[in-house]
């Protein structure tokens, strides 16, 4: 081969020299990622684990949150999560169907629909916080409250909410479209004997997408939610999320490292909850999923 | 096999008003095109009432998209679109203002893949009836097991009636389509390649069925199994794209297609298949 | 009972209604926005953003300065920073994961970069503050610095650009790799004379969207940056950014104090919503450059 190809070992010699350095470089960058995950998961579990009680989850916060536990503040995490569910939700599965059953009959609003989410994917969480103040607290009398905070979140999650509701949707194989079209069977019966159901799985895979966002969220929630410690005891109440009072904690109360640890580490957990939630209903429907035939 | 008597909320009477007297399906310079391309031109064509007529022709010449026309499932594609006149039992299905729900319960269509929903053998039959109007458990009850047995079914199901229909074999699969568009006593029977996904026992087996309705339902089957058209079509219409563009080449008693075939076209697709 | 035909006209008006109410949002919050910043362009003007002598804000605009020079300058470098720092690094991963990890390494790193990509904003900010922030005090400074926010976000922003670049090269059609080993071309020229470029559309993306995420950060730079209003002549001065600017003085702000705020996040929302449309408009010509 080399009779009639003859590369100067030169030229081999510099192209194995830059697929090594190449194979470095790139071995390289997983390493200072995987470092950069340890380090971060090491020292919250390490500081942030040892808080984990049960007296820690039920117990009222003292002391601006140096003291006692995160009863409240779970309290209001769920309540806000809960409003920001159930106004997105709806609107965002109505859309989600729209947007991957209609189509064709629809395309304009549709690409309208598309193109905006894709902007409001973008904008910052901060500008959602300014808007929901100006607009849920201030133009529609709620103040700082549950409510607030919960509807500015459903604002933020929707456009993950329903691209992921959708793709949940369009993963259902045409055959059953057109299976049930060829037998006259209205879209509505279409949709809830058949397409709702096959999607079943996705839609909560992106269900639980949108409240990891949702639970994620802080800057949103600062001037929305409010700050406020005690237990609600309506959604007009204001209310401080896990997240805000990791901040708080961390920035405004001397001595509240520890406690901020062990809301960080209830946060991180709650979180991957959901995602390994997701992640199991996504693996058991690929198993039950038909093949063809 | 009987045709069955439905209670049809959709009164039939208005698709059989003014039919032709031996044309179940007519079409009059009917075109397809998709995104602004035409699939094909110009298509006339008359499918005799209560016979079996069968497409044939080489992959994209537009057979498919022809069946799809008879029941609008053209409606669906995204950048479709349909010219020309399309008359089902006289009426003219084109009209915008005709109603697809009732289009289709009359007009019933068996595709290539088998595609039972993702339900029971039962609920795959009952849910479509549901939707046109037989509610009455009996009755409900009396005519799944009628279809099921006009398949050939009924003695090999019987007893799991309510296991998913997705664990069937293709075979049966697509029999149970085929008994699912019978339930709704449709006028025409549209067949896009039934037999193509299924192996030689159980594409026997539909074949067998096909025939069986020859003089109830008309039928209109695409197939590329020339000897299959042969056993089984009273016409045959060949297809051939020219330029991308598919025609109508010609459209003949099935005997005389392949006998004396009028078009230079038609017989060398048909000797090349022979071998 | 009702026809189907008359459901079915309900189900798609109720579709239609939700889907719109989806699509005119993002109109609302434009409009929301501009309406509370209008205030603010009218008394202040859009010069005195520039030109007044520092940020004292006031709720009356005549009593207050309103020179947000320095935050946009915090905002532009902790971003360019982040950026500078993260695309090599993700590009890295990327390349690691679709090349060079062995069979058993390539999932597990794969769900590392999606644990990182799905830490609250909160929970970064805060290690920053009782890690990173220490560690860089020794440096000299007090710690909280543009390099924090800098560090801070290029973590933040790895994850989303790593993940975006692999799939990138994930769609990179097999036939094309195939093609370039059957003419004995060694990993790396393939990578990087083709695997790369066929991707570029996919990494282009991903940086933009990493940079409009560090542009429009907010918790983590608040924690981590200082907060003081100054030019940044170092990288260890701490900085504001206009993010932080925002959640520190929104609390009490008032009049055109308030209005000013809202400016800078309709700056901020003008600013991403132009990368996204950028980005938008890349991907349809390369689309349009793919299928002829
Ligand atoms: N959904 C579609 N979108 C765009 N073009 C299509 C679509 N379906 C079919 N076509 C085109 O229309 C032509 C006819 O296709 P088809 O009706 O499937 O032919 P056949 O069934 O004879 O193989 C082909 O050129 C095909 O590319
Ligand atoms: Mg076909």
């Amino acid at each position: 081969m080399d009779d009639w190809l003859p590369a100067s070992g030169r030229t081999r010699g510099r192209t194995a020299a830059a697929d090594r350095t190449a194979a470095g470089a790139a071995w390289m960058c997983a390493v200072i990622v995987t470092l950069a995950f340890g380090w971060i998961a090491a020292d919250l579990l390490w500081h942030g684990l040892s808080r984990l009680t049960p007296g820690f989850l039920f117990e009222m916060p003292q002391l601006s949150g140096r003291a006692g536990g995160l009863a409240s503040i779970i309290v209001s995490t769920l309540a806000i999560l809960a409003i920001c569910l159930a106004a997105a939700v709806p609107i965002g599965l109505g859309a989600a169907i729209l947007l991957a059953e209609y189509s064709r009959s629809d395309r304009r609003l549709g690409r309208f629909v598309r193109r905006s989410l894709d902007v409001l994917a973008g904008v910052p969480s901060i500008v959602f916080g300014l808007f929901g103040n100006a607009f849920f607290c201030v133009y529609l009398g709620m103040g700082f409250s549950l409510l607030a905070g919960g509807l500015t979140l459903a604002c933020m999650v929707l456009p993950l909410l329903i691209r992921s509701l959708e793709q949940g949707l369009r993963e259902v194989p045409d055959d059953w479209r057109n299976a049930a079209a060829a037998l006259g069977m209205s879209k509505a019966a279409t949709l809830r004997s058949i397409l709702l159901p096959a999607a079943l799985p996705g839609l909560v895979v992106g269900l639980v997408l949108g409240m990891g966002r949702a639970l994620a969220e802080t800057a949103a929630l600062l001037f929305t939610s409010g700050y406020v410690m005690r237990m609600p005891g309506s959604v007009m109440d204001s209310g401080r999320a896990l997240s805000i009072h990791i901040f708080d904690l961390s920035m405004n109360v001397p001595g509240g490292t520890g406690n901020a640890y062990g809301a960080a580490v209830v946060l991180l957990l709650m979180l991957l909850t959901v995602n390994l939630l997701a992640l199991a209903i996504a693996r058991r429907w690929q198993l039950t999923q038909p093949g063809p035939l | 096999m009987t045709p069955p008597l439905l209670p049809m909320r959709h009164a039939p009477s208005a698709l059989l008003a003014n039919g032709s007297e031996q044309h179940a399906i007519e079409l009059r310079n009917l075109c397809v095109c998709y995104h602004g391309k035409r699939a094909f031109r110009d298509i006339s064509l008359a499918v005799p009432r209560g016979e079996i007529t069968a497409l044939i022709g080489p992959s994209g010449c537009g057979k498919s998209s022809l069946l799809q026309c008879l029941n609008r499932l053209t409606d669906m594609i995204p950048g479709c679109h349909v010219e020309g006149d399309v008359r089902v039992e006289g009426l003219n299905i084109m009209d915008p203002a005709q109603d697809l729900l009732t289009l289709r319960r009359h007009v019933g269509m068996l595709f290539q893949r088998p595609n039972p929903f993702p339900l029971s053998i039962r609920r795959n039959i009952e849910l479509p009836l549901r939707e046109h109007g037989v509610i009455r458990k009996p009755e409900l009850r009396a005519r799944i097991e009628q279809v099921l047995d006009d398949v050939g079914l009924w003695d090999e199901v019987r007893d799991r009636l309510d296991s998913p229909a997705l664990a069937l074999s293709g075979g049966q699969q697509q029999r149970l389509c085929l008994a699912r568009a019978l339930a709704l006593a449709p006028r025409v029977l549209l067949m896009d390649e039934p037999c193509s996904a299924l192996d030689p026992l159980a594409s026997a087996k539909i074949e067998e069925l096909i025939v069986r309705l020859r003089g109830q339902y008309t039928v209109l089957i695409v197939t590329h199994n020339l000897g299959q058209a042969r056993r089984i079509a009273d016409h045959t219409g060949f297809f051939w794209t020219e330029d991308g563009i598919g025609r109508l080449v010609e459209f003949a008693p099935t005997h005389t297609l392949f006998n004396q075939p009028q078009d230079p076209r038609t017989r060398a697709y048909i000797r090349g298949e022979r071998g | 009972m009702i026809s189907p035909q008359r459901v079915d006209a309900t189900l798609l008006a109720a579709l239609r209604i939700s889907a719109g109410l989806a699509g005119v949002l993002l109109l609302i919050i434009f409009f929301f926005m501009a309406a509370e910043s209008w205030a603010g362009l009218r008394d202040i003007g859009p010069l005195r953003f520039v030109l007044d002598a520092s940020w004292h804000p006031e709720p009356a605009a005549a009593n207050g300065s309103f020179r947000i020079t320095a935050m946009v300058a915090a905002t532009l470098a902790a971003t360019a920073g982040a950026v500078v720092l993260a695309t090599p690094l993700a590009i890295g991963a990327a390349l690691f994961l679709r090349f060079y990890a062995p069979p058993g390494l390539a999932g597990p790193f794969k769900r590392i970069v999606e644990l990182l990509a799905g830490v609250p904003s909160v929970v970064y900010g805060f290690w920053g503050l009782v890690v990173l922030v220490p560690l860089l005090a020794t440096l000299g400074g007090p710690g909280q610095s543009l390099l924090a926010g800098i560090l801070i976000l290029t973590l933040m922003i790895l994850p989303t650009i790593t993940l975006l670049a692999h799939a990138a090269l994930v769609s990179v059609p097999p036939a094309y790799l195939q093609a370039a080993a059957a003419l004995g071309m060694s990993r790396w020229t393939t990578i990087r004379s083709v695997a790369l470029p066929a991707a570029r559309g996919g990494l282009f993306t991903g940086i933009v969207l990493g940079t409009g995420r560090a542009a429009g950060e907010t918790m983590a730079v608040l924690m981590v940056c200082g907060n003081i209003v100054q030019l940044p002549d170092s990288l260890l001065a701490p900085v504001r950014t206009l993010t932080a600017n925002i959640a520190l003085e929104m609390a009490y702000a008032l009049g055109d104090h308030r209005a000013a705020l809202f400016v800078s996040g309709l700056v901020l929302m003008l600013l991403v919503t132009g990368l996204v449309l950028a980005v938008a408009r890349l991907d349809a010509s390369s689309g349009r450059f793919r299928h002829g």
